[in-house]
């Protein structure tokens, strides 16, 4: 019988992940790790009787998984008495610092040094329930409760040392977790020395965890030490010298090895499989396989994906096609019965339409009309490991080792789809590929879990390239037609946005109904949860529009290859392209410097919301002009010769309370079509920067994923399967395609610039939104070519070159 | 199954294994190792790159029985405690994001800099295309190639520590 405590090296393991490598191997010799898991038990058993100061030795892994209780100060961090501090939070973070910008957040409210902390990350037995990670919202939603907690812990450590002393708190001085009399810094405690090893026994309010809060309020940012500054992040030492276990890393004693096995055809159904054709594989554990379901387990890792491969099952084609093939993909959107035109409000029906003013009769009336038509494809996340999971179902619990961004709806759908109770369930973050969404992590984590349910050993499955490429979740496919009407001034008075979405079949994160392993099982919601439409995110003041949101739907709506999931900001990328796009095209007609009618349609009307969009938008699209150097005229470039065509684009958008604007410039192979991208700048208002470099880096990936997106990626699928299935099938940006230059603008906060008590809003999806745009209007200054299907691959750019004569 | 002998990061490890495995899963499974990972199987994206005899190798479609020479993985790159100039360089310019594929990169830039130690901005960007980045980390891994093609020239004129300043 296998135990239920994680062996000590992946208990390592955790910590350096969690921990700054620099002080590993302290923290080792010193069992300050130790304490932190007992820290972190005692908060999960918090009124069990052990008292404050209480250090049994108790087994920090043995079920029930309790649920830690964000109303108790000590789920959320535990002081030692060597000083340090452990902090505990229910995100994760897929690369872009979220770890360091909230240790640097805690530190600061609690007073410590970002050395004497390390922070433990999406644990469903040991953090509070944050949900993970997704929406751009760690910064903007869930640090706020993380910092008012830290400074709770102050208050209290302050009026420990208070009574201690016999001096008020505001006599006393703290810093970096020493607090001193401010008449006599001699005398001093230490946090360690007040409440070291032990608990708080602090109860917090809050009618949920966002709102969790104590007595005292966090700092105002003037006062704020290490937020604004470039701390280096703690996990990159580990991720470059290669001691950092990650969850695809961990290895279990007893532990197999499963592979799945696809249907070829996306909604086949499974006739027979026959056994005999892998038996003699050496390693060969079982076949495991319900409804559609197919799996293989073998000792080692390669014998499982031999087996997989040579595994011969008998399937039924569907008899209907599930999809149209990609070749035909929006000629089927636009042609198709959406799903509904209408909604019910009440006992009334109302069109499926937002309209102001009279579009139908302004556009009659317009000077000038233009229509245009946009695809966006479908686009997958293709994480750069393919999904993984493993699962321990040692002593009747389970535990799952997954780099799945919401670890806790992982838990809870586990425990439903194997009827199991949430306590005897837990799941492990640790690191892994980034993921961008709903992603494989999810099926894979309940494949892991049903397995190793079946096998009775730890199971690790892992995806191969070509099942990660076709059956991952999509981003959606997007067909726009827009028309817009100028008056004989030039001024934009009309709008018709009409949008419609391949997006019938959207899963979300973690449904024990719509993860792949049960929809191939038959188990499925009563109907599919249909995505939605959307329109871009501006301010521009049009005084008639209509902006019309569709979904559409293909035959097959369940164990598709193509349902979708949220991916990097769903939606905005691909309306922001049609949108802002469109403006362009307007502003050419309209003969206008694409940044001076943008800013023009901004002025249009002061009106303004709670976050001032109106007035941000305009300070971001200035900024990035000035930034630029725009020279003022109107698109395309006149005079542009030679091979080597080259022009610059702008794209504005906000998402949330972010608000961003970004420049291309791109240089046109007129002999290839090739894109390449020389220079981008993006001007960027996201509220407090709590790392300036964290948030370069995380601006600079999102302006490149852009770019891939918006030049390379797209599924292609016939009217079976998805023909998509590795990086030559699905192409992504590589090296030769980085620009040469990037400079980014933190805009932050104005209609008053460097304001400081500006709250910090999302970052990790925003700067992806106008990257298409942007490009597609540069294509358009370079050659006078509007592109407008994405992604804009060579050949396709050549052959629009070539159709126009340019 | 039979017995396979390869030198990896300065040891040597005799395994009992199907001499046709790939060298990837022998590496993770049988020796522990976690820099070179599986990315693809199909010698696509490089994340399961080592070093055989200072040439870059895509692990995942190597024979075990094909490898004639010492194996150098990420974990075996730094000496005496101090870090490879390009894992330095790595760090210095705070460059991976989630880092599953920082191995194939750091060991590819590792195997370029040894062929050519002061690439153009051209070769650079060939040398490094076939390495794939899904956090599109590519901008600041052409700058750390850059400080770090600098650290080592410095090294080997006896200037010591040039390229050491964090990049903040």
């Amino acid at each position: 019988m296998h135990s239920t405590e994680i062996p000590k090296a992946i208990e390592d393991a955790l910590e350096t992940c969690h921990g700054t490598t620099s002080r590993r191997d302290f923290l080792k010799s010193s069992g300050v790790f130790v304490l932190s898991l007992s820290g972190a038990r005692m908060a999960n058993t918090g009124g069990s009787g052990s008292g404050a100061g209480s250090q049994a030795p108790v087994t920090p892994t043995a079920a029930p998984y309790l649920d830690p209780d964000f109303r108790l100060l000590d789920s959320w961090l535990a002081v030692h008495e060597d000083d340090t501090v452990t902090f505990y939070v229910g995100k994760t973070d897929g690369g872009q610092g979220t770890g360091t910008a909230f240790r640097q957040m805690m530190c600061d409210e609690l007073d410590i040094a970002f050395e004497q902390a390390t922070l433990i990350m999406g644990r469903t037995d040991m953090t509070v329930d944050q949900g993970g990670s997704g929406g751009s919202d760690a910064l903007e939603r869930d640090a706020w409760a993380a910092r008012r907690v830290a400074a709770e812990a102050r208050r209290v450590l302050l009026e420990m040392a208070s009574e201690r002393f016999g001096v008020p708190v505001d006599g006393l001085a703290v810093s970096e977790g020493v607090i001193s009399i401010q008449r006599d810094s001699s005398r001093k405690v230490t946090y360690g020395e007040l409440v070291g090893g032990r608990r708080f026994n602090v109860t917090l309010t809050g009618r949920n965890i966002n709102a969790t809060t104590g007595v005292a309020g966090v700092k105002p940012v003037q006062d704020l030490k290490l937020v604004g500054r470039s701390l280096p992040r703690y996990d990159i030492p580990a991720k470059v010298d290669g001691s950092l276990e990650w969850a695809v890393d961990v290895r279990l004693p007893d532990m197999v090895h499963a592979r799945n096995v696809r249907p070829p055809v996306a909604g086949a159904r499974l006739i027979g499989i026959d056994e005999s054709s892998i038996r003699n594989i050496p390693g060969f554990i079982r076949v495991v396989s319900r409804g559609n379901y197919v799996a293989v387990v073998c000792e080692r890792e390669e014998k499982a994906i031999e087996a997989a491969r040579l595994l011969e099952v008998e399937w039924e084609k569907p008899t209907t096609a599930p999809f149209p093939s990609s070749e035909d993909l929006f000629r089927y959107m636009r042609s198709a019965t959406p799903m509904s035109l209408t909604r019910a409000t009440g006992s009334r029906t109302v069109p499926l339409a937002r309209v102001e003013g009279n579009p139908d009769e302004a556009l009659r009336t317009a000077a000038t009309v233009v229509e245009a038509e946009y695809d966006f494809p479908f686009q997958g996340h293709t994480a750069i490991g393919p999904a993984h999971g493993l699962a321990d179902p040692s002593d009747g619990q389970m535990t799952i080792y997954s780099n799945d961004m919401k670890p806790y709806s992982l838990r809870t759908g586990v425990a439903e789809f194997l009827d199991m109770p949430r306590e005897q369930v837990r799941v492990i973050w640790m690191h892994g590929p980034q993921l961008y969404g709903r992603t494989a992590a999810d099926d894979a984590g309940f494949e892991a879990a049903f397995l190793a349910k079946e096998i009775g050993r730890p199971v690790r499955v892992q995806w191969m390239r070509h099942e990660e490429t076709a059956w991952d979740t999509k981003g959606p496919a997007f067909a726009f037609t827009l028309r817009g009407g100028l008056d004989g001034e030039g001024n934009l008075v009309a709008l018709d946005y009409r949008a419609r979405v391949a997006d019938y079949a959207h899963v979300g994160y973690n449904q024990p109904d719509t993860v792949l392993i049960a929809q191939l099982m038959g188990i499925r919601p009563s109907r599919p949860s249909p995505g939605r439409a959307s329109a871009p995110a501006e301010m521009y003041a049009i005084p008639n529009r209509r902006q019309e949101t569709l979904v559409v739907r293909f035959p097959l709506a369940f164990e598709t290859p193509l349902r979708t999931g949220n991916l990097r900001d769903p939606n905005g990328p691909q309306t922001t392209f049609a949108g802002e796009s469109f403006i362009d095209e307007m502003a050419a007609a309209a003969n206008a410097d694409p940044v001076e009618f943008r800013l023009r349609l901004l002025r249009g009307s002061t009106e303004d919301n709670e976050t001032f969009m109106r007035a941000r938008s305009i300070a971001v699209v200035e900024a990035a002009a000035e930034a630029y150097g725009w020279d003022t005229r109107p698109s395309p470039k006149s005079a542009n010769s030679g091979r080597i065509l080259t022009g610059r684009g702008i794209a504005y958008a906000y998402r949330g309370r972010t608000a961003v604007a970004e420049i291309a410039e791109v240089e046109v192979d007129r002999e290839t079509g090739r894109v390449w991208v020389k220079r981008m700048v993006c001007a960027h208002d996201c509220g407090l920067v709590i790392n300036p470099d964290g948030l370069r880096s995380t601006i600079q990936g999102n302006l490149l994923h852009g770019l891939s997106r918006a030049l390379h990626e797209e599924v292609q699928f016939d009217t079976e399967k998805v023909k998509s299935v590795d990086w030559l099938t699905h192409p992504t940006l590589r090296h030769v395609d980085a620009p040469e230059t990037i400079d980014i603008v933190f805009v932050n906060g104005d209609p008053e610039p460097d304001r400081p008590d500006l709250p910090p809003y999302g970052a990790g999806e925003p700067s992806i939104r106008p990257v298409a745009a942007a490009v597609a209007n540069a294509i358009y200054d370079a050659t006078g070519v509007r592109i407008r299907r994405a992604p804009f691959r060579a050949e396709r750019v050549l052959a629009a070159l070539e159709a126009s004569g340019a | 199954m039979s017995n396979v002998t390869l030198k990896v990061n300065g040891e040597t490890h005799t395994i009992d294994v199907d001499p046709s495995t790939p060298l990837l899963y022998v590496l993770r499974n049988d020796l522990g190792l976690r820099g070179p990972r599986f990315g693809c199987g199909l010698g696509q994206c490089g994340a399961c790159t080592v070093l055989v005899d200072g040439a870059a190798i895509r692990s995942c479609v190597t024979p075990t029985s094909g490898v004639d020479g010492e194996i150098t993985t990420l974990e075996g790159l730094s000496a005496d405690g101090e870090l490879h100039a390009v894992q330095q360089a790595w760090i210095d310019e705070q460059v991976p994001q989630c880092g599953y594929c920082q191995n194939g990169q750091i060991m590819t830039a590792i195997a370029l800099l040894d062929r050519n130690p002061n690439p153009t901005d051209a070769e650079l960007r060939q040398g490094m295309n076939g390495v794939i980045c899904r956090c599109m980390t590519y901008y600041r891994i052409q700058a750390a190639v850059r400080r770090a093609a600098e650290a080592m020239a410095g090294d080997r004129s006896g200037s010591g520590d040039a390229g050491r300043e964090v990049n903040l």
